[in-house]
């Protein structure tokens, strides 16, 4: 038996460090830990909550928005401001673009490497791997002169010292890809890094930057006039037009025809990290105001027990559903590690009680992260693009079956494929395309109110806190690129009196909880193969697999502004 | 191993006067003058790729985000021409033992040599247990590669300023590094920094192997030398008296000045409304919202940000302006001064037109 220690795992956002026993080259427990705090919940109280959307719109640059938003939707929630249409529209434009963008991202930077052999590149025929690329795409850089370019560049680069792919797991028996294929991942690697520096300029249209463009309560801050050259107009209108044409292409023409190229030659990852079996997801993009769920392009719900014939509804306002423990995280409930608290009513003081570093090992000690441990009706759910999917799957959404037959069908795997690594992986490309198509769908009906001139982009009616009233409380729900996002806000007197953000990452990558049922990474590491204990490579596929974002998971919330100053270090 | 970036070009096919040219381009990045060109050649053909650590501490990689936002040279070409990014814990291919063996022997083989760009603050609260990586603080971390660093970088107003964790109450302790480091540190603070002024720094470090010209606070003057409200194109309506007062109403659609609703563009030090967003696309003024002043230290207890800047703690709009222009030098003053020039000259077409726009409609 070995306990393998990963820290850092890189190619993600924060710092998360996994400790996995091995035995007989199986997986058989795992630890996930979550090893950096910065206290933001405590940051926002008696802040104005029109500011919030800011504060939390730094807890992550790399899913850069999501928070902002979940922010301004839980401060309308609780002062009851309905958004204009037209607003609503450009945030579907800006997450859609998110989705896109940061999909993208997470294959070719992320997670490619965990598949892709580099150095094996240099082996390919150019013209060979320009014949492979053509025979499933009709993208223009697929060709051998190009090919032959990235060749040479990775062969002067590796002579150099390689960079940042030093030190990889090249040579790896668990690399399984073709030399051709190697350099047609590694070129688009390339393209890749050089194309979503343009998709995100939709933001900055919009939002004025990337990352972190800025966002509004009661609606967006820009103001869209087709005859002022200071506003949204014609110009800038059809510089978002353009890009969305080019995304369409590098979307549908490289990053899907290459994830079904790579899936191809992975298949038997389809049968390992399955994980958990419940999913859960708060839906997104609304059609018809954010209050109106069933008009949502992605529907909310659970799927339990991977049963596809029943979705659950979900109350993230009841208090016996969403709950968060504290057994194995470095926290103390008053009422005792056993407790749930529902974000509405919870508590939290820091209480780290690992080892002092430097440490070796976080083995023997009862808590062992920074993430605390969400719980759905006290079950463990996978959160992320696979969970909505078999949710709309499930909720009978026609659109999104159809693209995920169509991808089962061109690996030729079962539905049954989906629950694992590689389902995962997949489900992100699919989830990309879906948002493709609807950020194309979202824009043309933007177009057709800049036709009819209704462009209102905000409700002002509650933006005077003298209209407020003295106490109110909302929710903030956001189906983000990495799953279930919810900020639950309380307001007093005109000032945040308690926030609190339960985020995708803490759902998947959370200590287990005061029953022991692990939580998604930790449960889908068990029985992963590893060949060779000092090069983990297996463990980054599983754990990449869910686009971890640490930075997102861990904070500390504190409702009635008063446990924090009495912070214990023991 | 040891090529220089001259003996990389001759390998691509680059001829002398190629090569020369390009160095010209380098140049006019690194924000410098053409005859600095040969300058540039000289630094080109001695030095080897120089080796840098990206380090990540508390933060949100949003600086990370925007620097392979860059958009001249791209990030691609740079990671593979310009420079040895040996360790970036969002970029690098391994991970854990591996990852921390690509740091070391960075460190080993280019000792005194290599430069360490830093992105995030340093929580100190609590022996420095809110921030581990590899079992170890980010505080031990950060003074073993700061130890035999050539240069430090502080990305971004996490690392400059402490920014988001650091703002009241600080529950962490959160530390920007040039507090932490007994050597100087180059702030590029911002949340984040744009791309391109990100690049350009590395550019500025790297190819000439010089510190930029720096500010009392540690930021080149390059880019932090003027407010963004110097520059901004909608300050003819400020000096006009034509504001926004209330989120897209009739005003914002014609583009007036968004003080009224919160700007911080008159106190804020950064480079947006000249350098601007992805690529020249637009900055937060020119998308209808207010500066935010995120590259201003401690400007997220400023707020709230809608609140207009009269009652900006300390002083009144005009006054906040000269003073801290005084304060900042004789070159920051001369540029206000050519600017004024610019400005009365567009200030009078805004208020013609406002004025002939007001007769029209009586």
């Amino acid at each position: 038996m070995a306990r393998i220690v990963v820290d850092p795992v890189t190619r993600i956002e924060g710092h998360l460090r996994i400790e996995a026993v091995v035995e007989n080259g199986v997986i058989t427990d795992a630890f996930s830990a979550g090893t950096m705090i910065r206290g933001l919940e405590k940051i926002l109280i008696g802040r104005d909550p029109r500011d919030a959307w800011a504060i939390t719109e730094r807890v992550c640059g790399v899913c850069t928005t999501v928070h902002a938003l979940a922010s301004v939707r839980a401060v309308e929630d609780a002062l009851g401001i309905a958004v204009p249409p037209t607003a609503e529209l450009v945030r579907n434009i800006m997450l859609t673009t998110q989705y896109v963008q940061d999909h993208v991202i997470h294959f070719y930077h992320l997670h490619a490497l965990d598949w892709v052999d580099i150095i094996n590149a240099l082996k390919a025929d150019p013209k060979k791997t320009a014949d492979l690329a053509q025979s499933f795409s009709r993208y223009d850089r697929n060709t051998a002169a190009h090919f032959a370019e990235v060749q040479n560049k990775i062969e002067a680069f590796a002579a150099s010292g390689l960079g940042i792919f030093a030190n990889g797991y090249w040579g790896h028996p668990a690399y399984k890809l073709p030399p051709e294929a190697n350099l047609l991942a590694v070129a688009h690697y390339l393209d890749a890094l050089e194309w979503q520096k343009e998709i995100v300029k939709i933001h900055a249209v919009f939002g004025g930057k990337n990352p972190h463009p800025n966002y509004l309560v009661g609606g967006v801050p820009c103001s869209i006039d087709a005859d002022e050259v200071a506003a949204i107009n014609s110009e800038r209108l059809n510089l978002v037009s353009s890009l969305i044409t080019q995304a369409n292409e590098f979307v549908n023409e490289v990053y899907i025809p290459d994830l079904l190229a790579v899936a191809s030659f992975y298949k038997d990852w389809a049968k390992y990290g399955g994980g958990l079996k419940n999913y859960l997801a708060y839906g997104e993009f609304p059609t018809k105001g954010y209050g109106h769920t069933e008009s949502f392009r992605f529907a909310r719900g659970a799927v339990m027990g991977r049963d596809l014939s029943t979705v659950h509804p979900v109350n993230p306002r009841d208090a016996q559903e969403i709950k968060e423990y504290i057994a194995h995280s470095w926290y103390a409930y008053e009422g005792g590690d056993a407790t749930g608290m529902h974000p509405w009513a919870g508590e939290t003081k820091i209480a780290y009680t690992g080892p002092q570093p430097p440490f070796e090992t976080l083995a023997g000690y009862d808590k062992y992260s920074f993430l605390k441990t969400p719980r759905w009706k006290e079950n463990p759910m996978e959160v992320g693009p696979l969970a909505r999917l078999l949710v709309s799957y499930a909720a009978g959404h026609n659109d999104v079956k159809e693209l995920v037959g169509m991808v089962l069908g061109r690996l030729n795997v079962p539905v049954e494929a989906l629950f694992s690594t590689l389902g995962r992986t997949a489900a992100r490309g699919i989830d990309a395309a879906l948002a493709m198509v609807w950020l194309k769908d979202f824009f043309g009906q933007l177009m057709e109110r800049v036709k009819t001139r209704e462009v209102s982009t905000f409700n002002n009616e509650k933006w005077d806190p003298k209209t407020w009233p003295a106490e109110c409380e909302g929710v903030g729900l956001v189906e983000a690129p990495r799953g279930a996002l919810a900020h639950w806000i309380r307001i007093k007197d005109g000032k945040i009196d308690n926030y609190q953000l339960v985020v995708p990452t803490t759902w998947n990558g959370s200590p287990r909880d005061a029953r022991s049922q692990r939580s998604a990474f930790e449960e889908s590491l068990i029985g992963t193969p590893v060949a060779h204990i000092d090069r983990p490579v297996e463990i980054l596929r599983t754990v990449h697999s869910f686009d971890p974002c640490l930075a997102c998971a861990v904070h500390l919330y504190d409702p009635q502004g008063r446990h924090l100053h009495q912070v214990s270090f023991e | 191993m040891g090529k220089t970036i001259w003996e990389s070009l001759q390998e691509k096919g680059y001829n002398r006067r190629q090569f020369l040219q390009l160095c010209g381009m380098a140049a006019a990045v690194a924000g410098l003058d053409r005859t600095a060109a040969a300058q540039v050649a000289a630094a080109f053909e001695k030095k080897e790729k120089p080796a840098v650590l990206w380090m990540h501490f508390q933060e949100c990689t949003c600086c990370s985000e925007s620097f392979i936002r860059a958009s001249h040279p791209i990030v691609a070409d740079a990671l593979l021409d310009v420079l040895s990014l040996n360790y970036s814990e969002t970029l690098m291919a391994p991970s854990g033992f591996q990852a921390e063996k690509s740091l070391k022997d960075t460190m080993e083989k280019n000792k005194g040599k290599y430069i360490v760009l830093v992105e995030g603050a340093v929580p100190t609260e609590h022996n420095g247990v809110y921030c581990m990586i590899g079992g170890k603080t980010a505080q031990s971390i950060l003074q073993e590669v700061a130890k035999d660093a050539a240069a430090i970088v502080a990305w971004g107003s996490c690392a400059s300023n402490g920014c988001v964790q650091a703002a009241k109450p600080n529950p962490t302790g959160a530390t920007p590094i040039h507090k932490l480091v007994d050597k100087p540190v180059i702030n590029v603070p911002g949340c984040p920094p744009i791309a391109d002024v990100m690049m350009s720094v590395v550019t500025h470090l790297l190819v000439l192997g010089q510190t930029p010209a720096l500010d009392s606070l540690g930021r080149p003057r390059e880019f932090y030398g003027r407010r963004v409200h110097d520059t901004c194109y909608r300050r003819p309506n400020y000096d006009a008296g034509l504001f926004v007062e209330s989120f897209d109403d009739e005003n914002a659609r014609k583009g007036y000045c968004l003080y009224k609703v919160g700007c911080r563009g008159p106190v804020t030090y950064n480079a947006c409304s000249v350098v601007k967003w992805n690529e020249g696309t637009s900055y937060p003024v020119q998308s209808g919202h207010g500066c935010i002043g995120c590259s201003e230290e401690g400007f997220w207890d400023n707020g709230p940000f809608y609140q207009h800047l009269n009652a900006f703690p300390g002083f009144g709009i005009e006054s906040t302006a000269d003073t801290i222009g005084t304060a900042v030098g004789l070159t920051t003053l001369a540029g206000v001064a050519a600017h004024a020039v610019v400005t009365n000259i567009r200030k009078h077409k805004v208020i013609a037109e406002v004025h002939a726009e007001e007769q029209k409609e009586s």
